[in-house]
């Protein structure tokens, strides 16, 4: 009797389509979102994550839209970010039919609004995405970014971590944006370096290529594992990876 | 006749979800606080996400505890779901802190007491044989997200009632109530309006026996 190991699909929606490129440059349309989220939830998915990387404010209706037709065929859990702010662009996110907000710049801008959206809605609601990469002049030597990882904060990434899981961040999203895109496998040390300091749980995201990379992340201190491209390029399906993760021993539903 | 149910609205979160997911399992949903609405439909679910004292503050707002109460007297159906569940015991611990709840049932919310909080995902549930709630679904996973829940069952029955049916789940190492079967008063620690075709099969057996 143990939680299991959740297994995540990516969805990134600009303007209302799904895109996917390597470390976030070249963007490219690879499909529906409502149509890849219910085929996703066939297969087993544990969960879904939609990022909005729309960058105008009038465009990211489309993202509500996508997260109320999806709410409406597919009953597992919905998690949404992309210019969360605060409480305000959280209770719209609810109310479209999210179940968690993921928040990334808003709180790197401002870190009081963490525990803001976690007094409001408990701390459950909220998965702080950190978006980190090696950088030996940090004492950590991993570094949190933003823009996709082309800019950097001068935040150290563990630091971060852990103040966002006091603030009340109930999960964190670890983006390794030096794996991202490249199919490499995850970030392993990044993983356990977070893990090591926060008791919340961790979602390891970038890297992942293969069915077999898998088990190696949950090894690693990972409580669910996130991934876009090889899902949305059929090259791993979410059975599969779960298949790979039983294999290795670890609980799946 | 498809049975009308209302999902109580007493604040904020998520309940889209629900009011789909029990639209998909045969109910005509309606979202509303309304108390006489709330007392005449055939069922009545309670939702709840985040703190226990501030859902009890909405629910007190609403007449809540009192509804629940008067639809329990007269046997009629009533659902908790996860904060929903927890409101139902008589007290819930935060920060130390004890506040009331609706006191259906003796006992006492408190902090899970784990390595990995709060415990989010698909956990397995150990489910009474006779069980009407998990009727076809008795070993499936179902959708958690809490750092809070009811540790130790504290109800006395004496033989001469029924004893409710009671569900429990563990996270690492600490075993808490994952849901009650109590006559007309059934309840959730799990979200079934997330737990895929599970869940959803677990709200169609509630709402067939509306």
């Amino acid at each position: 009797m143990t939680v299991a190991i959740r297994v995540i699909p990516c969805l990134d929606v600009d303007q209302g389509r799904v895109v996917k490129g390597v470390n976030f440059e070249g963007l490219r349309d690879v499909g529906d979102p409502v149509e890849m989220a219910r085929r996703y939830d066939a297969e087993g998915a544990d969960e879904l994550t939609f990022l909005d990387v729309t960058a105008s404010k009038e465009l990211r209706a489309a993202v509500l839209d996508v997260v109320r037709r999806t709410a409406e065929q597919v009953f597992i859990p919905l998690t949404v970010g992309g210019g969360v702010r605060g409480a305000a662009d959280v209770d719209t996110l609810l109310r479209a039919g999210a179940d968690k907000a993921a928040i990334n710049t808003g709180a790197l801008e401002r870190p009081e609004v963490i525990a803001e959206i976690a007094h409001r809605f408990g701390r459950q609601v909220l998965v702080l995405s950190v978006d980190a990469r090696r950088a030996g002049d940090m004492a950590s030597g991993f570094e949190v970014t933003t823009h996709g990882g082309s800019r950097s904060t001068g935040v150290d990434a563990l630091d971060w971590a852990r103040r966002g899981a006091e603030l009340g961040a109930g999960e964190i999203l670890l983006n390794a944006m030096d794996a991202d895109g490249t199919q490499q496998g995850f970030d392993l040390e990044l993983i356990a370096a977070v893990r090591s300091v926060v008791t919340v749980p961790v979602i390891a995201s970038g890297g992942a290529g293969e069915a077999a990379d898998f088990a190696p992340a949950v090894e690693a201190g990972a409580d669910a594992v996130l991934a876009a491209s090889v899902f949305h390029d059929g090259r791993l399906s979410v059975s599969a990876v779960k298949a790979a993760l039983a294999e290795a021993g670890h609980p799946v539903r | 006749m498809t049975p009308r149910v209302v999902l109580f609205d007493y604040g904020s979160g998520n309940l889209r979800s629900a009011e789909r997911a029990l639209t998909h399992a045969g109910a005509l949903v309606e979202v509303t606080s309304d108390y006489d609405t709330s007392l005449d439909a055939a069922g009545l679910v309670v939702p709840g996400v985040g703190a226990f004292a501030a859902c009890m503050e909405g629910l007190r707002a609403r007449r809540g505890p009192e509804l629940i109460g008067r639809r329990l007297s007269g046997g009629r159906p009533v659902l908790g779901i996860c904060v929903g569940h927890q409101v139902l015991f008589e007290h819930g611990v935060e920060h130390g802190v004890a506040s009331s709840g609706c006191g259906e049932w003796p006992g006492r919310v408190e902090g899970l007491s784990a390595s990995t909080l709060p415990h989010i995902g698909w956990n397995t549930v150990e489910t009474p044989t006779g069980s009407r709630m998990f009727e076809g679904v008795e070993n499936e996973r179902f959708y958690f997200v809490h750092s809070y829940a009811v540790r130790r069952w504290e109800l006395v029955t004496d033989g001469r009632t029924r004893a409710p049916l009671v569900s429990w789940s563990r996270h690492e190492h600490d075993p808490f109530v994952a849901a009650v079967e109590n006559g007309p008063l059934w309840a959730t620690q799990f979200h079934p309006e997330k737990s895929g075709a599970a869940g959803t099969k677990l709200l169609a057996n509630w709402v067939q026996q509306l």
